[in-house]
């Protein structure tokens, strides 16, 4: 047992320095302006974005909706330290107002910084809201992510926020360098460093005892009380911590966007977020990675081609701008109504899953085990 | 007295967008009280009904295109549950929700298509288009009919609920799936007949609403979807007249901030006030006690 689990360690370990390995070969042979780069670095942010709202949603079972908000708080304060001194107090960025924050912050403590910073909004609104039950914690919180959205945008806050106007030139992907030189930081791996670090702490939360009580409280929250967990306690950190890495998530958009302004982290993005959640499995954190690639692939790369008028059939007018989403939003449909359970389900992906899914790709025998296992389910 | 009379202008196109949020909050309110679900698509039905109202219109007169606008929506409002909703009846609740999202989803993709995401010019209705001046304030006749509308409206639908064969099966649903199922009532017909009554009101919502705003994009409907389902929590989920008066509250109240000075935060005021009740109050107004079971 000891052994098998050790050689599974490696091989993740292995598989992991592959694929970093893999990227940094693509990032010096592809053009810097692939598509692939596009899908790559915003499927890893979107990656531990959906992370970090199924560690609310899956695994603490509060039905969230705020994530857009604590990706806007972190993206802002991200951009706001690390924007040099000399760019905030010239015209340029800040035209209408006075900067009135006269300082600037390397890179790993601003986005530090983003994560805390929602964190601490995390914490003063859950401390209210988090007292309410599924809808209405979801209708909050989405009213808390607006109420955000309007108080950044607030003509008064102008010299912090910059009101209703864009950010810019504060340390976006392509302006970091390596550490001790002055080469560019190769950027797609340098979102796959960040937003696989964070996933892997949120994993190893997920599986220490705090975890188990965050599942605990998800399965029967009145049965987890009567084993002595403190229900207040561990939802406001589950929260807290979501949070924490979302306003990560949202630092790590603003650097790949070169822009932010308040008035695009609206609901809309939260609802993508969770469908991705739900598309990968509700529960699983493979499963949401995995999803959000798909999701970002699908919406930015493969579909593109719907909406080129040059590849429509003589006679036909169907292909043009917007019809992929279309297409895109009927092929969700399908999987919300008919694989509610997403790609993974609550379980995780594992070498022995994809060892025995080469042995047998959907062979006799994975499908007699289904019914069997459908027989279980339909006597239990 | 000043005051009002300072800030008539808003205070009127707050009792009338207030009608018009409320004949939206009433479909929100009705579905949540059945299937306990917050449709996120009737926000995007109401838009919908907006831009069927801008394409019909260019087609035949208003005369035919209004009643139109009006059974093609309920008829939408039907698929609706009907596609998205029915199959997942017995999965859990937040499957039904995302489905809900799925469908704002999907609503919003087919009109950013059709429009091409540009603004469409909402056609002039006549009589109700035209201006008018009282005390000193102008405004569209819409303003004041809307109030005169919505009262009439929920006025039927309430004798509805109480003196009617479906509306008594509405109410018994609303207490017990289960039961009101082993007592003969069909439910999905219920269901279908809530949905058709929320879309029902959504058209005649868009009506009155769009020839306020005369133009109609894609997202024109989530906010306004947004901020009616607040106004259900608010009276009250549930309860009809608590989301009448609930949308009634909010509209007033948001255009008076508007009127202050402070637009940045008219929506944001709603969910301010969203917050407030749940803590102060988390049944809304008007709304019933649930107690939980172990």
């Amino acid at each position: 047992m000891e052994a098998a689990k050790k050689k599974e360690v490696l091989f993740t370990v292995l598989a992991i320095a592959a694929l970093l390995i893999v990227l940094i070969v693509l990032e010096q042979v592809l053009p810097t302006t692939h598509i692939l780069f596009t899908v790559l670095r915003k499927g890893a942010i979107y990656a531990l974005v959906a992370v970090s709202m199924n560690l609310l949603n899956g695994f603490t079972g509060l039905f969230s909706l705020g994530q857009a908000g604590f990706m806007l708080i972190g993206a802002y304060t991200y951009a706001i330290f690390t924007m040099p001194t000399a760019v905030k107090l010239s015209d340029s960025v800040y035209k209408y107002y006075d900067c009135a924050i006269h300082f600037d912050m390397p890179l790993i403590p601003a986005l530090l910084c983003a994560g805390i910073a929602a964190a601490i909004f995390a914490a003063l609104i859950g401390l209210p809201v988090l007292r309410l039950k599924s809808d209405y914690l979801a209708i909050a919180t989405l009213g808390f992510a607006e109420i955000m959205r309007a108080i950044f945008q607030w003509d008064t806050l102008g010299p912090v926020t910059n009101g209703a106007n864009v950010l810019r030139k504060y340390i976006d992907l392509t302006s970091i360098k390596l550490p001790f030189s002055d080469k560019p930081f190769p950027p797609t791996l340098f979102v796959f460093l960040v937003a696989g670090i964070c996933i892997a702490v949120i994993m190893l939360l997920i599986n220490s005892s705090y975890g188990r009580a965050f599942k605990a409280i998800r399965d029967d929250e009145i049965a987890a009380e009567a084993m002595g967990i403190n229900l207040f306690k561990h939802k406001e950190m589950s929260f807290v911590i979501s949070s924490f890495f979302a306003g990560i998530g949202g630092a790590l958009l603003a650097m790949f966007q070169y822009t932010v302004q308040a008035a695009q982290f609206k609901s809309a993005m939260t609802y993508e977020i969770l469908l991705i959640v739900v598309i990968g499995g509700i529960g699983s954190v493979t499963g949401s990675c995995i999803s959000s690639f798909l999701f970002i692939a699908c919406s930015e790369w493969w579909l593109r081609f719907l909406d080129e008028a040059k590849y429509n059939l003589p006679g036909m007018n169907i292909l043009r701008s917007g019809f992929r989403k279309v297409v895109f939003s009927v092929i969700i449909m399908v999987i919300v109504l008919f694989f509610s359970k997403g790609i993974m389900g609550d379980r995780e992906l594992s070498w022995k899953r994809i060892g025995a899914f080469f042995k047998d790709p959907f062979g006799l025998k994975r499908k007699k085990k289904l019914a069997a296992e459908a027989e279980v389910s339909g006597n239990g | 007295m000043e005051f009002i009379q300072n800030n008539l202008t808003y205070i009127l196109s707050g009792i009338s967008v207030g009608g018009q949020y409320a004949l939206i909050a009433i479909g929100y309110t009705m579905v949540y009280g059945i299937l306990r679900l917050i449709n996120f698509a009737h926000g995007d039905v109401f838009m919908i009904a907006g831009l069927m109202m801008v394409y019909l219109s260019t087609w035949v007169p208003l005369y035919i295109s209004i009643p139109l606008v009006i059974i093609l929506t309920v008829l939408l409002g039907f698929l609706i549950e009907r596609v998205a909703y029915k199959p997942l009846r017995s999965a859990p609740r937040m499957s039904i929700m995302i489905s809900a999202i799925g469908v704002s989803y999907l609503l919003q993709n087919c009109a950013l298509y059709f429009t091409g995401g540009l603004a469409k010019i909402y056609p002039q209705l006549p009589w109700l288009s035209n201006t008018v001046t009282i005390w000193g304030a102008t405004t569209k006749i819409v303003t004041l009919v809307t109030p005169i509308i919505t009262i009439v409206l929920v006025v039927l639908l309430v004798l509805l609920i109480k003196y009617t064969k479906v509306g008594m099966a509405m109410r018994a649903v609303s207490r017990d799936f289960e039961t009101s199922q082993l007592m003969g009532i069909k439910i999905n017909t219920v269901i279908s007949v809530t949905f058709v009554i929320g879309s029902f009101l959504a058209a005649g919502g868009s009506l009155l609403y769009f020839t306020n705003y005369a133009s109609v994009t894609p997202t024109s409907g989530a906010m306004p979807g947004l901020k009616c389902f607040v106004a259900a929590v608010f009276g009250g989920i549930g309860s009809i007249p608590g989301a009448v008066i609930g949308a009634f509250i909010i509209g007033i109240c948001e255009n008076i901030i508007k009127g202050l000075g402070w637009t940045t935060f008219s929506d944001a005021f709603t969910f301010a006030l969203l917050i407030i009740i749940l803590l102060v109050k988390p049944t809304g107004l008007f709304g019933e006690k649930s107690t939980d079971k172990v």
